[in-house]
Protein backbone atom coordinates (compact mmCIF):
# COMPACT_ATOMS: atom_id res chain seq x y z
CA UNK A 1 0.00 0.00 0.00
CA UNK A 2 1.35 3.28 -0.93
CA UNK A 3 -0.80 5.77 1.57
CA UNK A 4 -1.84 4.62 4.55
CA UNK A 5 -4.32 6.92 6.72
CA UNK A 6 -4.85 5.23 10.33
CA UNK A 7 -5.29 5.97 13.66
CA UNK A 8 -2.96 2.92 14.79
CA UNK A 9 0.19 2.93 15.39
CA UNK A 10 3.00 1.86 12.82
CA UNK A 11 6.51 -0.51 13.02
CA UNK A 12 8.56 1.65 10.55
CA UNK A 13 11.24 -1.09 10.74
CA UNK A 14 8.47 -3.28 8.76
CA UNK A 15 6.97 -0.65 6.62
CA UNK A 16 10.91 0.07 5.17
CA UNK A 17 11.70 -3.69 4.41
CA UNK A 18 8.38 -4.15 2.81
CA UNK A 19 8.78 -1.05 0.87
CA UNK A 20 12.51 -1.96 -0.21
CA UNK A 21 11.44 -4.96 -0.67
CA UNK A 22 8.66 -4.07 -3.42
CA UNK A 23 11.16 -1.87 -5.34
CA UNK A 24 13.77 -2.94 -7.50
CA UNK A 25 16.69 -1.51 -8.77
CA UNK A 26 17.02 0.82 -6.31
CA UNK A 27 20.20 2.43 -4.88
CA UNK A 28 18.91 4.50 -2.36
CA UNK A 29 15.83 4.44 0.17
CA UNK A 30 14.88 7.76 2.12
CA UNK A 31 13.32 7.70 5.02
CA UNK A 32 11.72 9.99 7.41
CA UNK A 33 9.25 10.34 10.43
CA UNK A 34 8.30 12.38 12.21
CA UNK A 35 7.41 12.26 16.49
CA UNK A 36 4.96 14.05 18.48
CA UNK A 37 7.70 16.73 20.03
CA UNK A 38 8.58 15.68 24.24
CA UNK A 39 8.58 19.05 25.34
CA UNK A 40 9.47 18.75 29.04
CA UNK A 41 5.92 17.75 30.02
CA UNK A 42 4.50 21.03 28.93
CA UNK A 43 2.29 18.18 26.53
CA UNK A 44 0.01 15.61 27.98
CA UNK A 45 -1.27 14.76 24.05
CA UNK A 46 -1.49 15.91 20.90
CA UNK A 47 -5.22 15.25 18.98
CA UNK A 48 -4.78 14.57 15.07
CA UNK A 49 -8.00 15.38 13.05
CA UNK A 50 -8.57 15.03 9.61
CA UNK A 51 -11.04 15.15 6.89
CA UNK A 52 -11.77 11.42 6.02
CA UNK A 53 -13.40 11.63 2.43
CA UNK A 54 -10.19 13.91 1.28
CA UNK A 55 -7.29 12.72 3.17
CA UNK A 56 -6.30 9.95 1.23
CA UNK A 57 -7.15 11.60 -2.37
CA UNK A 58 -5.06 14.78 -1.05
CA UNK A 59 -1.69 12.60 0.02
CA UNK A 60 -2.12 10.43 -3.20
CA UNK A 61 -1.84 13.49 -5.29
CA UNK A 62 0.93 14.69 -3.33
CA UNK A 63 3.06 11.75 -4.29
CA UNK A 64 1.93 11.33 -7.87
CA UNK A 65 3.50 15.20 -7.82
CA UNK A 66 6.52 13.31 -6.27
CA UNK A 67 6.97 10.70 -8.93
CA UNK A 68 6.19 12.65 -11.67
CA UNK A 69 8.95 15.56 -10.93
CA UNK A 70 11.93 13.40 -9.49
CA UNK A 71 13.37 9.86 -11.04
CA UNK A 72 11.35 7.79 -8.35
CA UNK A 73 11.18 4.20 -8.36
CA UNK A 74 8.70 3.92 -5.53
CA UNK A 75 6.96 6.40 -2.45
CA UNK A 76 4.97 5.84 0.57
CA UNK A 77 3.18 7.82 3.23
CA UNK A 78 2.06 6.53 6.45
CA UNK A 79 0.08 9.45 8.28
CA UNK A 80 -1.82 8.85 11.81
CA UNK A 81 -4.80 10.52 13.01
CA UNK A 82 -6.39 10.38 16.85
CA UNK A 83 -4.90 10.74 19.84
CA UNK A 84 -1.04 10.40 20.40
CA UNK A 85 0.90 10.91 23.03
CA UNK A 86 4.40 12.31 23.34
CA UNK A 87 7.14 10.38 21.79
CA UNK A 88 4.60 8.44 19.62
CA UNK A 89 5.30 8.59 15.72
CA UNK A 90 2.95 10.59 13.56
CA UNK A 91 3.47 9.64 10.07
CA UNK A 92 6.72 8.43 7.32
CA UNK A 93 7.86 8.75 4.30
CA UNK A 94 9.88 6.17 2.24
CA UNK A 95 11.16 7.23 -1.21
CA UNK A 96 13.54 5.03 -3.39
CA UNK A 97 15.31 5.79 -6.20
CA UNK A 98 18.17 4.62 -8.40
CA UNK A 99 20.73 7.82 -6.72
CA UNK A 100 20.00 9.85 -3.52
CA UNK A 101 20.15 13.09 -4.47
CA UNK A 102 16.20 12.54 -6.04
CA UNK A 103 15.06 9.96 -2.93
CA UNK A 104 16.37 12.94 -0.76
CA UNK A 105 14.75 15.66 -2.66
CA UNK A 106 11.50 13.70 -2.85
CA UNK A 107 10.96 13.48 0.44
CA UNK A 108 11.89 16.76 1.53
CA UNK A 109 9.05 17.65 -1.24
CA UNK A 110 6.48 15.28 0.13
CA UNK A 111 7.15 16.63 3.73
CA UNK A 112 6.46 20.08 2.46
CA UNK A 113 3.32 18.76 1.10
CA UNK A 114 1.49 17.02 3.61
CA UNK A 115 2.44 19.92 6.32
CA UNK A 116 0.29 22.33 4.26
CA UNK A 117 -1.56 20.63 1.49
CA UNK A 118 -2.96 17.82 3.57
CA UNK A 119 -6.23 18.21 5.10
CA UNK A 120 -4.81 17.32 9.10
CA UNK A 121 -5.82 19.73 12.00
CA UNK A 122 -3.46 19.18 14.99
CA UNK A 123 -4.40 20.12 18.40
CA UNK A 124 -2.15 19.84 21.58
CA UNK A 125 -3.26 19.05 25.02
CA UNK A 126 -1.55 19.97 28.21
CA UNK A 127 -1.87 20.54 31.97
CA UNK A 128 -3.03 24.38 30.91
CA UNK A 129 -5.41 23.42 28.46
CA UNK A 130 -5.84 22.59 24.77
CA UNK A 131 -4.17 24.61 21.34
CA UNK A 132 -4.88 23.96 18.05
CA UNK A 133 -1.68 24.46 16.55
CA UNK A 134 -1.58 27.60 14.05
CA UNK A 135 0.04 26.83 10.36
CA UNK A 136 3.20 28.43 9.93
CA UNK A 137 3.98 31.43 7.50
CA UNK A 138 7.24 29.33 7.16
CA UNK A 139 5.47 26.13 6.17
CA UNK A 140 3.80 28.13 3.06
CA UNK A 141 6.92 29.67 1.84
CA UNK A 142 8.41 26.47 2.25
CA UNK A 143 6.16 24.91 -0.61
CA UNK A 144 7.52 28.39 -3.08
CA UNK A 145 10.99 26.22 -3.18
CA UNK A 146 9.51 23.67 -5.07
CA UNK B 1 -29.33 20.87 -0.40
CA UNK B 2 -25.76 21.11 0.22
CA UNK B 3 -23.81 19.48 3.35
CA UNK B 4 -21.37 21.88 4.99
CA UNK B 5 -18.38 20.38 7.05
CA UNK B 6 -16.88 22.26 9.61
CA UNK B 7 -12.80 21.39 10.99
CA UNK B 8 -11.07 21.82 13.68
CA UNK B 9 -11.62 25.31 15.48
CA UNK B 10 -14.59 25.90 12.93
CA UNK B 11 -16.24 22.82 13.98
CA UNK B 12 -15.70 23.95 17.48
CA UNK B 13 -16.85 27.08 17.49
CA UNK B 14 -19.65 26.28 15.06
CA UNK B 15 -20.35 23.55 17.41
CA UNK B 16 -21.40 21.41 14.69
CA UNK B 17 -19.81 18.70 12.30
CA UNK B 18 -21.35 19.02 9.68
CA UNK B 19 -25.07 20.61 8.64
CA UNK B 20 -27.60 20.45 5.45
CA UNK B 21 -28.11 23.67 4.14
CA UNK B 22 -31.01 25.10 1.64
CA UNK B 23 -29.09 27.61 -0.24
CA UNK B 24 -29.41 29.56 -3.58
CA UNK B 25 -26.08 30.54 -2.94
CA UNK B 26 -24.09 30.95 -6.55
CA UNK B 27 -20.73 31.10 -4.75
CA UNK B 28 -19.07 30.03 -1.52
CA UNK B 29 -18.38 33.97 -0.70
CA UNK B 30 -22.44 33.99 -0.42
CA UNK B 31 -22.57 30.75 1.13
CA UNK B 32 -20.81 32.28 3.73
CA UNK B 33 -23.21 35.47 4.17
CA UNK B 34 -25.94 33.07 4.37
CA UNK B 35 -24.40 30.64 7.32
CA UNK B 36 -23.47 33.72 9.08
CA UNK B 37 -27.09 34.35 10.09
CA UNK B 38 -27.77 31.15 11.14
CA UNK B 39 -26.09 31.80 15.14
CA UNK B 40 -23.92 34.03 16.68
CA UNK B 41 -21.35 30.79 16.95
CA UNK B 42 -21.61 30.96 13.03
CA UNK B 43 -20.72 34.54 12.59
CA UNK B 44 -17.72 34.36 15.23
CA UNK B 45 -16.74 31.50 13.40
CA UNK B 46 -16.77 32.71 9.96
CA UNK B 47 -15.70 35.90 10.83
CA UNK B 48 -12.36 36.52 9.48
CA UNK B 49 -12.17 34.48 6.05
CA UNK B 50 -8.32 35.31 5.84
CA UNK B 51 -8.15 32.72 8.39
CA UNK B 52 -10.29 29.95 6.62
CA UNK B 53 -9.66 27.56 4.06
CA UNK B 54 -12.47 25.76 1.78
CA UNK B 55 -13.07 22.77 -0.25
CA UNK B 56 -15.77 22.32 -2.25
CA UNK B 57 -16.45 18.44 -3.04
CA UNK B 58 -13.06 17.19 -1.22
CA UNK B 59 -11.19 20.08 -4.02
CA UNK B 60 -9.55 23.29 -2.28
CA UNK B 61 -11.39 26.40 -4.00
CA UNK B 62 -11.68 29.99 -3.51
CA UNK B 63 -14.08 32.12 -1.89
CA UNK B 64 -15.71 33.23 -5.31
CA UNK B 65 -15.54 30.18 -6.42
CA UNK B 66 -19.04 29.03 -8.21
CA UNK B 67 -21.69 25.87 -6.30
CA UNK B 68 -23.41 25.04 -9.20
CA UNK B 69 -23.73 21.16 -8.46
CA UNK B 70 -21.62 21.43 -5.38
CA UNK B 71 -22.64 18.65 -2.92
CA UNK B 72 -20.31 19.31 -0.09
CA UNK B 73 -19.00 22.12 1.35
CA UNK B 74 -15.57 21.84 4.45
CA UNK B 75 -14.64 25.02 5.93
CA UNK B 76 -11.00 24.55 7.75
CA UNK B 77 -8.08 26.93 9.25
CA UNK B 78 -4.60 26.17 7.36
CA UNK B 79 -3.60 22.69 7.39
CA UNK B 80 -1.05 21.53 9.75
CA UNK B 81 -0.81 18.03 8.71
CA UNK B 82 3.40 16.24 9.00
Amino acid sequence: MTVSIQSSPFDMGAEVRRFAGSVSGAGAIVTFSGLVRNDGGKLTAMEIEHYPAMTERAVESIRVEAMDRWSLLGAVIVHRYGRLEPGEQIMMVATAARHRADAFMAAQFLMDYLKSRAPFWKKEIGPDGENWVAARDEDEDALARW
Amino acid sequence: MIEVLYFAWLRERVGERSEMVETGAATVAELVEELRTRSEAHALALSDMKSVRVAIDQDMADMDAPLAGAREVAFFPPMTGG
